[in-house]
């Protein structure tokens, strides 16, 4: 067992290091070409070579276009967890924000009626979520401990609740008609309908590079080093000058930001909203997905999120002995989050500081026991 | 005086650490805080550099009320804590390390020569630059936590038990440096379990016991105090 896991390690080093060596062109070309699969990837023509990867049985493009969503919100529950070290139970809830101020501001459906077009009120759901994220990290941020955690499941159970059973949120009902985004091909038919997964996926793609783009920028930068500080030791940070309510509050918001934005993207492919899409589940699928694929490092998060949306949506359809396998999908991820957390805490892809910092976490327990 | 401690309190929860300390350090001075275990130094420089709300008191730096002030203001009023222990950041290089002594500050030419002097001071330090923190020894821990905070080039420097867990060798290192630190012109404030080589050192010494400041003097006088030798540096 343990030489197995010996070999894996050598073998990941090795390649780390290898990338690392690589020339800057040689890691430009590997990046473009791993983009330029992404975008080909839900073409049939593509995708029909790579064998059994995809559902066949179920549309290729709406399984990318789910993946997608969750990679965009696990790029952003990252900076919250990974980089601020923020533990936040209740993510979702600021998806749930985003895509539901695009159901009342643009479906037929609302009370009240605006009818407003997708795009122009998809800033409106991001401002909103960013609001209500900084409304509630300044009173909880401020406060030490586990009071955050508690504080953000608190606001998704909220949501579900408002969702569920307030008659504005139209419970289970939902907000049908939600408008797509603008735009048409040159012979008039419009690029965002509801035949075709695959211009959704392409959207939410680009916008997961502009996010991850500004996400990493703003890592090199003194907010990103201010975040890793306060990671570290929250103390020390303050005894360095880093304002440490400050930059959490930025974390959290830009967070909820992310959020937000995914819950508009997903509402404006779906044309649907009702409460049954706001499980508690989701928030915690998205936390294990970011320590799962690493937290702290944007390729973890990544791959962490395509990684177990992936996986759900391909236990779909697949019966063992007479039971679906889709329905023990959270039993799956109980295990398989165990045995990471055992074998190993750091995530599949790690970044090199957060595994350091666990060994000396892990240190002083050692030391402290 | 660069700064002044009055009548401060400070509680934990329920729990009274410090019960109404005053004390005081001029400019230039090396002033050391010795005490038991638990007898509330820490706290006291957590009092100082702002991480704990005090209950009640005043605290005074640079002519300025700063007791109610946020602590990273202070450290750009030029105030710097160089935590007890392990307060280094173990997921970031030596290097970053000390850059991070640097947060505040954005001359970054003056920088650089600090961190040129801060690595002469510590070659060790400069040996293990690209080094995670965490991997250092206990003693290049200490070196470093003193390294970053000289970094911020603080007015008032506040040393947290810097000899702790070194051996004989590097004691007195630490110690000259200090005292190398403090003749460049840096005022600094010290706690020390360590009290026969704080007390050698310090111009002026305060003793602490369960919260309260039971004597103060010269570093010398306490040095010969009967009552502090038998209490503090083991002789009877
Ligand atoms: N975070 C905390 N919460 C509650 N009580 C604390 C906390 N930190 C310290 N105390 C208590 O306050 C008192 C003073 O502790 P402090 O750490 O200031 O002592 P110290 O003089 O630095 O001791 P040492 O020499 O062991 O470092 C102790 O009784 C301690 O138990
Ligand atoms: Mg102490």
């Amino acid at each position: 067992m343990s030489g197995i896991t010996e070999r894996i390690r050598t073998f990941r080093q090795a390649a780390g290091d290898r990338w690392r060596a690589a020339p800057r062109w040689v890691r430009w070309a590997v990046l473009a070409a791993v983009i330029v699969f992404f975008y080909a990837l839900p073409n049939k023509e593509f995708y029909q070579y790579l064998g059994p990867i995809p559902t066949t049985e179920s549309n290729f493009g709406q399984v990318l276009f789910t993946v997608s969503i969750y990679v965009l919100l696990a790029v952003g529950l990252n900076v919250v967890v990974g980089f601020a070290g923020l533990l936040d139970l209740g993510y979702f809830g600021f998806f749930a924000v985003g895509a539901y101020t695009v159901a009342v501001l643009t479906s037929p459906s609302s009370d009240i009626k605006t009818l407003w077009p997708w795009l122009a009120v998809v800033p409106i759901a991001i401002a909103l979520t960013t609001v209500s994220g900084v409304a509630l990290g300044t009173p909880t941020l401020r406060l030490r401990g586990d009071y955050l955690a508690i504080v953000t499941l608190g606001f998704a159970e909220m949501i579900r609740i408002a969702a569920t059973s307030s008659s504005f949120l139209k419970g289970q009902r939902g907000f049908n008609q939600i408008p797509h985004p603008p735009g048409h091909y040159a012979d008039g038919r419009p690029i965002f309908g509801v035949l075709d997964p695959r211009p959704y996926y392409w959207l939410v793609l680009t916008l997961i590079l502009l996010v991850v783009f500004g996400v990493r920028n703003l890592t090199h930068s003194r907010v990103g080093r201010a975040w890793v500080s306060i990671r570290e030791d929250e103390d020390a940070a303050q005894l360095m000058g880093v304002p440490t309510f400050k930059f959490k509050l930025w974390a959290f918001a830009i967070g909820a930001a992310i959020g937000g934005l995914a819950g508009a993207l997903y509402a404006g492919k779906q044309n649907f909203v009702n409460s049954q899409n706001f499980e508690l589940l989701n928030s915690i699928i998205i936390l294990a997905a970011v320590i799962l694929g690493g937290s702290g490092n944007i390729v973890g998060a990544i791959v962490g999120g395509g990684l177990v949306a992936y996986l759900i949506e391909r236990f779909r359809g697949i019966e063992v002995f007479g039971v679906e396998l889709y329905e023990f999908r959270f039993l799956a991820f109980g295990v398989i989050l165990i045995i990471m957390m055992i074998f190993r805490p750091q995530g599949l892809i790690p970044s090199r500081r957060r595994a350091a910092e666990l060994k000396d976490r892990r240190k002083e327990v050692i030391v402290g026991g | 005086m660069l700064l002044e401690l009055e009548n401060v309190s400070l509680h934990y929860g329920r729990i009274q650490a410090l019960h109404g300390i005053s004390l005081t350090v001029d400019q230039g001075e090396i002033v050391a805080l010795i005490g038991a275990n638990g007898a509330g130094k820490t706290t006291t420089m957590r009092a100082i550099s702002g991480i704990r709300p005090i209950s009640a008191g005043r605290i005074r730096f640079d002519g300025e009320d700063i007791s109610r002030l946020r602590a990273d203001l202070r450290v750009r009023r030029g105030l710097c804590q160089a935590p007890e222990g392990r307060g280094i950041f173990p997921g970031m290089t030596v290097m970053e390390n000390l850059e991070m002594g640097a947060y505040t500050r954005q001359d970054r030419a003056e920088v650089a020569r600090d961190l040129d002097r801060v690595l002469e001071l510590f070659p060790r330090l400069a040996e293990r630059r690209k080094q995670p923190g965490g991997t250092l020894s206990g003693g290049e821990q200490q070196m470093l936590a003193v390294g970053r905070a000289l970094m911020s080039r603080p007015k008032l420097l506040l040393l947290d038990e810097p000899s702790m867990g070194l051996a004989p060798m590097l004691i007195q290192q630490i110690f000259s440096i200090i005292t190398e630190i403090n003749s460049r012109g840096t005022t600094i404030l010290l706690v020390e379990q360590n009290a026969q080589q704080a007390l050698a050192r310090a111009h002026r010494a305060y003793v602490l016991e369960t919260g309260r400041i039971v004597k103060s003097g010269t570093g010398a006088e306490l040095l010969h105090d009967p009552a502090v030798k038998e209490a503090y540096l083991g002789v009877a």
